[in-house]
């Protein structure tokens, strides 16, 4: 079984819609949504929830206002000032460090485990789809992240599926890291403007410290020649190989309209040209 | 006044709407304070090109064991009430794993032997500077840090104080959002005539909610896709301040770096009517 995960450095350069195109291509496969903060990869795959579980991390105090005599000094030590004038604990700002129940002379502060958010098991035409949904407010999408990429991996193994198939986490952060954990091959998707090719060269630090080979895919070919012309050397520089490039078309948008994938919205057109990318990518695996 | 600009997602054209409010406003004569708050991947200098002064660096406060104070094995206290496993027992004292470290200073406030002082641990840097008139402070977290709102809060604190204060946040709905947005007056959301721009200001504005920031929207790419958006802030009474239609031109603009509200036509005059609308919306809150 093969690990493949799309990542872009940036949001909106058409990663989701790439993934949900190759989603609709290749072998039997298990699809994997690790962008836990705003995941729409469920907006094309309409995914049916077979399993849900409760995502736990981290610690949650809760002040007792029976017990709290209001003396202030929990939000005096909180460095997160995540503590109200009123004494009741503001949630999106808290760390659950423990300070607070450490402090209070009487006793008014309980700590119980933090639900941060959920994760599914889910059928969708394409296979079996892991996703989550963090909190909002909620940190340690990292976590969260490594449970989606551990379940289907998991759930590969179960099925006899020759592929997973990630939409990786964006950014260069803890979350991307944990997408790309135990990866066989990295897709970027690039967008040719002048912060995009900035975010790709980041992320492919990330690719290149942990060893993972890479390809990219330049989508919204049209808008900057000489941007595209920056990646296409990157690309060749750095050994990623170019499995692809895409006109910049409203025909995603359409599809994304219509929650299909644009290799079912326009098999003819774009999908064609998708098809032509997996054949490539295959190759490489 | 203090506005943040937010969105559920990267690539909504949020930092697009940031720099060029900023501009516009910087030619009406208004003082402006930038700051690039999205310290993982800070994009508006790509497009506001300051004179930089020095970069600083940042850095966190940790705890530093003095060996000889340590009574050691019988104690451990500090080990086992860290929440963050930052401290463990290694042979024979106590061992800091100082990138775990979450600086909520409980190891401290916790030792009997005063055996706990500071050390620090850099998280990035931070940098000032001048755009014309503008004000630009921004921050870049050091690869591997995990952490960004320490830094946020620091990049925000060094950024002056102005007629009007740009926080241009990074995206999602988790800990570094919150961090940007505190002590704004509005927020202004960015979004796109899509499903997935749609998707994801649902969350951003879910956040709102939860953080009691009053805020709007700005329609990005409108004409793109179709006008479920627009529904959606009807049913949700949330003030529309502004759409920038879709046109090949201003994407091209972008990728370059370049400005849109005085090279495009009837841009000016839309950003002249979004900040009428916030000016009416915070004189409202
Ligand atoms: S657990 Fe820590 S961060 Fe949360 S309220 Fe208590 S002291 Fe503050
Ligand atoms: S320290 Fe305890 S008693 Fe004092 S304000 Fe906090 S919760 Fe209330
Ligand atoms: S709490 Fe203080 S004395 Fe106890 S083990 Fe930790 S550093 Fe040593
Ligand atoms: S400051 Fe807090 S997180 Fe850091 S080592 Fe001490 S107890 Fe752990």
């Amino acid at each position: 079984m093969k690990q493949l995960v799309v990542i872009s450095g940036k949001g909106g350069t058409g990663k989701t819609s790439v993934v949900s195109a190759l989603a609709a291509l290749g072998p039997k496969k298990v699809l994997a949504d690790c962008d836990v903060d705003a995941a729409d990869l469920h907006l094309i795959l309409n995914p049916d929830i077979v399993e849900t579980t409760d995502f736990f991390s981290g610690e949650r105090p809760i002040i007792n206002p029976e017990i709290c005599t209001q003396c202030g000094l929990c939000s005096e030590h909180c460095k997160f000032d995540a503590i109200s004038k009123d004494c009741s604990i503001i949630p999106e700002k808290c760390e659950g460090c423990g300070v607070c129940s450490f402090v209070c002379p009487v006793q008014a502060v309980s700590i119980s485990p933090r639900k941060c958010g959920q994760w599914f098991k889910s059928d969708t035409r394409f296979g079996t789809m892991i996703h989550a949904k963090l909190g909002i407010g909620e940190e340690n999408s990292g976590k969260l992240v490594t449970t989606v990429r551990n379940a289907s991996a998991e759930a590969a193994k179960a099925e006899g599926a020759e592929l997973v198939l990630v939409d990786g986490s964006p950014g260069v952060g803890c979350p991307v890291i944990a997408s790309l954990t135990n990866a066989d091959l990295a897709l970027f998707v690039a967008e040719p403007t002048i912060t995009a090719v900035h975010d790709l060269k980041r992320v492919h630090k990330l690719t290149e410290h942990f060893k993972i080979p890479s390809m990219a895919i330049i989508n919204k070919c049209g808008i900057n020649a000489e941007q595209e012309n920056v990646i296409r050397s990157f690309c060749s520089e750095k050994d990623i190989i170019l499995a692809g490039e895409l006109p910049y078309d409203t025909v995603f948008t359409k599809a994304q309209i219509e929650a299909l994938s644009v290799v079912e919205y326009d098999p003819e057109g774009m999908g064609k040209k998708m098809k032509t990318i997996w054949d490539k990518m295959e190759k490489h695996f | 006044m203090k506005i943040a600009i937010a969105s559920g997602k990267g690539g909504t054209g949020k930092t697009t709407v940031a720099v060029n409010l900023a501009a516009y406003l910087d030619s009406l004569g208004i003082g402006i304070s930038f700051t690039d708050c999205d310290v993982e991947e800070p994009n508006a200098h790509f497009f506001l090109n300051p004179d930089l002064n020095a970069e600083k660096e940042q850095f966190l406060p940790v705890p530093k064991i003095d060996e000889d104070k340590c009574i050691g094995e019988s104690c451990k206290k500090c080990i086992e009430l860290c929440r963050f496993k930052s401290l463990i027992w290694m042979v024979d004292a106590v061992l800091s794993f100082s990138e775990l470290c979450h600086a909520c200073g409980l190891c401290e406030l916790a030792c009997p032997a005063n055996a706990i002082g500071q050390g620090q641990r850099l998280i990035g840097t931070s940098v000032t500077g001048k755009t014309g008139n503008i004000n630009f402070t921004s921050g870049l977290l050091r690869i591997g840090e995990a952490m960004s709102p320490p830094l946020i809060k620091k990049v925000k604190e060094l950024s002056p104080n102005s007629e009007v204060n740009i926080f241009d946040c990074p995206p999602g709905t988790s800990c570094p959002v919150v961090e940007s947005i505190e002590g704004a007056d509005f927020a202004i959301l960015v979004t796109e005539p899509t499903p997935f721009g749609l998707h994801d200001l649902d969350l951003a504005a879910q956040l709102m909610k939860t953080l009691d920031m009053p805020c709007g929207v700005v329609l990005n790419r409108s004409g793109m896709g179709d006008d479920r958006v627009e529904k959606y802030l009807i049913d949700n009474n949330i003030p529309l301040l502004g759409s920038l239609p879709h046109s090949r031109t201003a994407a091209s603009k972008y990728s370059e770096g370049g400005m849109l509200y005085d090279t495009i036509p009837g841009f000016k005059d839309i950003f002249a009517d979004i900040w009428k609308s916030i000016q009416d919306q915070v004189s409202k809150a």
